[in-house]
């Protein structure tokens, strides 16, 4: 593992049944991320970009090759320690956002802290600090069903990043936001990038998520075809 | 705790799904209470009533007594024996005689006991002193069932017919001095108290009787022969063995209920399942635990029994406490049934029953909040993430 990288894949297949053959949806990816990167991984449909983002995050495991997530081989993960380095470490964002219909705004922030643990007052601080990040601290009391698209997506990034982990993984977070409300959710996690220097991992095929990409990592039918570090 | 604090969270959310689950619940558990509480209320209003009007603490039997069967009360009479003549001389054990006769109100005819008692006794609850009137005709006491049977009142005569101890048949005027109030239908249907003196006299056998009923102060130091003990529970068993066949016919009720109840239960966790598989998928995805999200599942099943419980703490009790004090009228020939049954019945609910009943609920739908949430830990994180169906 390279220093300062806290993502390395290599030879990594994933192939899932399918009747009595089965699909490759990766086959052979080699990747390493570094701390602090704000990459993503790019390309059409079917392309194995969500398996890929699904790895990495310990959701699933590879048929073959390795994964290692800070450290941590992740096919060699028992389920209990995988959602221990979620919980900790790994922060997710998805494109529908995930977020608890029953609970309010800060609730949803405030999930993660309970999963860690933390005093009633340290939740407290860090899910209004989180969601100042995010410019939504108005909104605690509303549930997901009151807000707009942009805003459940906000609250979303709030919650991925309210633990501070050192990896969060985006999958298709604009595909369902309008034009000014997506630059506006890739401003607040290019800032945190900055600020915190939180990676993140990106699966999109969306034009406004790549202008803001670092590193452009290419996907197609399961391959790497192209990894450009982009320098404004 | 976690587990705990979340489900709270998730119920409250859910809102009127939950409220609705509750309220069946609570009104499962409620009649189940309720019955249960009012068949022990019945249950010791009846062995009170019965051993204050009938059994007393035991009795002794004549040896041929047998009273499912008329025809051996011709031969179950003797002599009080010299063991407890002391006893009813003192009045702590009471003698009866008992002889088949007829009665015939307004000219038609009726079957009854006619049961000589001591008029002085205080064994049992049964008013003798009237019985001591003076009257041309034979003093007799009845209760309320026989009175309404035979259409009779206090202050009518009426005709009666017995056979004495050599089989002649002899008849009376009787005059009835007192009708009696009684929950305990066998003291009072079908028969009629004369004064024990007097029966004998009818019956030409002085100084006998077919049984003996046992009062408090009594000891039994030696048996007696010729004659039968049968201790309180003996006397009580068939009214015991009548409560058990209520409890278990009502347990049928129950069941039904809970079932009702469980499916209400059941569906809603299963119904969970299908439509929170993506709340699933995000709770592992911020690294809860398959486990966790199972147990989070259960406890949220299992609230409601929780909330039931609370529900009934709250709006239950008040009304459980007030049927305990106003009690339950029974309708009107609800004691023809055979049983002893008060006019009105005060149920007994008890710290155990409502317990006891409040801890089978919570049992019985964490078991039903488990078995779905089960299937959670068969699912795949990513396909729950997007809330496929699986």
């Amino acid at each position: 593992m390279e220093q300062n990288s806290i993502v390395t894949i290599s030879g990594l297949i994933k192939r899932f049944p399918i009747g009595k053959g089965h699909f490759t949806a990766l086959n052979g990816i080699d990747l390493t991320f570094s701390k602090g990167q704000f990459a993503g991984v790019v390309g059409p449909s079917g392309s194995g970009k969500t398996t890929l983002l699904n790895i990495i995050g310990s959701l699933d495991n590879p048929t073959e090759g390795k994964a290692n997530v800070l450290g941590q081989e992740i096919g060699n993960l028992s389920t209990k320690k995988a959602a221990l380095l979620r919980r900790k470490h790994l922060g997710f964002i998805f494109q529908t956002y995930n977020l608890l219909p029953v609970y309010t705004v800060f609730e949803n922030v405030e999930f993660p802290l309970l999963l860690l643990n933390m005093s009633g007052s340290e939740r407290k601080k860090a899910v209004m600090d989180s969601l100042d990040w995010v410019g939504i601290a108005d909104k605690v009391k509303s549930r997901p069903a009151q807000l707009s698209g942009g805003e459940c997506q906000r609250v979303a990034i709030a919650r991925a990043m309210v633990k501070k982990p050192e990896l969060v993984l985006a999958d298709e977070p604009t595909a369902n936001l309008d034009s000014e409300n997506s630059h506006h959710i890739l401003q607040t996690m290019e800032n945190l990038n900055k600020d915190l220097q939180t990676t993140f991992i990106f699966a999109t095929h969306d034009d406004k998520v790549i202008k803001y990409l670092k590193r452009k990592i290419l996907l197609e039918d399961g391959k790497v075809t192209a990894d450009d570090i982009i320098t404004n | 705790m976690l587990s705990l604090k979340l489900a709270w969270r998730n119920l409250v959310g859910a809102g009127l799904r939950t409220w609705l689950n509750v309220i069946v619940l609570a009104f499962v558990l409620f009649m189940m209470i309720w019955h249960y509480g009012l068949l022990d209320g019945w249950n010791q209003q009846a062995n009170k009533d019965m051993q204050a009007w009938e059994v007393g603490n035991g009795q002794y039997w004549h040896q041929n007594y047998d009273p499912y069967d008329f025809f051996t009360l011709e031969e179950s009479h003797a002599k009080i024996p010299e063991a407890l003549n002391k006893a009813t001389t003192d009045g702590i054990i009471t003698p009866v005689l008992i002889t088949q006769g007829s009665v015939y109100p307004d000219g038609r005819i009726q079957s009854m006991l006619l049961k000589g008692i001591n008029p002085d006794q205080k064994v049992v609850a049964i008013p003798g002193t009237d019985l001591n009137t003076e009257s041309e005709e034979i003093p007799v006491v009845i209760g309320r069932r026989m009175a309404k049977n035979c259409k009779l009142q206090e202050g009518d005569i009426t005709t009666i017919r017995w056979r004495d101890v050599n089989g002649t048949f002899d008849a009376a005027e009787v005059k009835v001095v007192k009708v009696f109030n009684c929950n305990v239908p066998s003291v009072d249907a079908g028969q009629m108290y004369i004064h024990i003196k007097k029966v004998q006299e009818m019956m030409q056998a002085p100084d006998e009787a077919t049984m003996f009923i046992i009062g408090e102060d009594f000891e039994m130091n030696e048996t007696v022969s010729g004659w039968e003990y049968k201790d309180f529970d003996f006397l009580m068993t068939e009214m015991n063995e009548m409560m058990k066949m209520k409890k278990v016919g009502g347990s049928f009720m129950y069941v039904i209920l809970m079932l009702l109840a469980m499916l209400a239960i059941f569906d809603t966790q299963v119904l969970s399942i299908f439509r929170r598989q993506k709340e699933i998928g995000t709770y592992i995805a911020m690294g809860m635990t398959r486990r966790q999200v199972v147990s989070l599942f259960t406890v949220e099943g299992a609230m409601h029994a929780i909330l039931a419980v609370i529900f009934i703490a709250i709006f239950g009790t008040p009304l459980l406490i007030w049927l305990m004090s106003v009690g339950m009228s029974m309708p009107a020939g609800s004691d023809d049934m055979g049983i002893a049954i008060a006019e009105t019945i005060y149920p007994v609910y008890g710290a155990g029953l409502i317990i006891g009943t409040s801890l089978l609920v919570f049992i019985i739908t964490l078991i039903v909040s488990y078995l779905p949430a089960r299937k959670i830990s068969k699912m795949k994180p990513t396909d729950a993430i997007k809330g496929k169906i699986q």
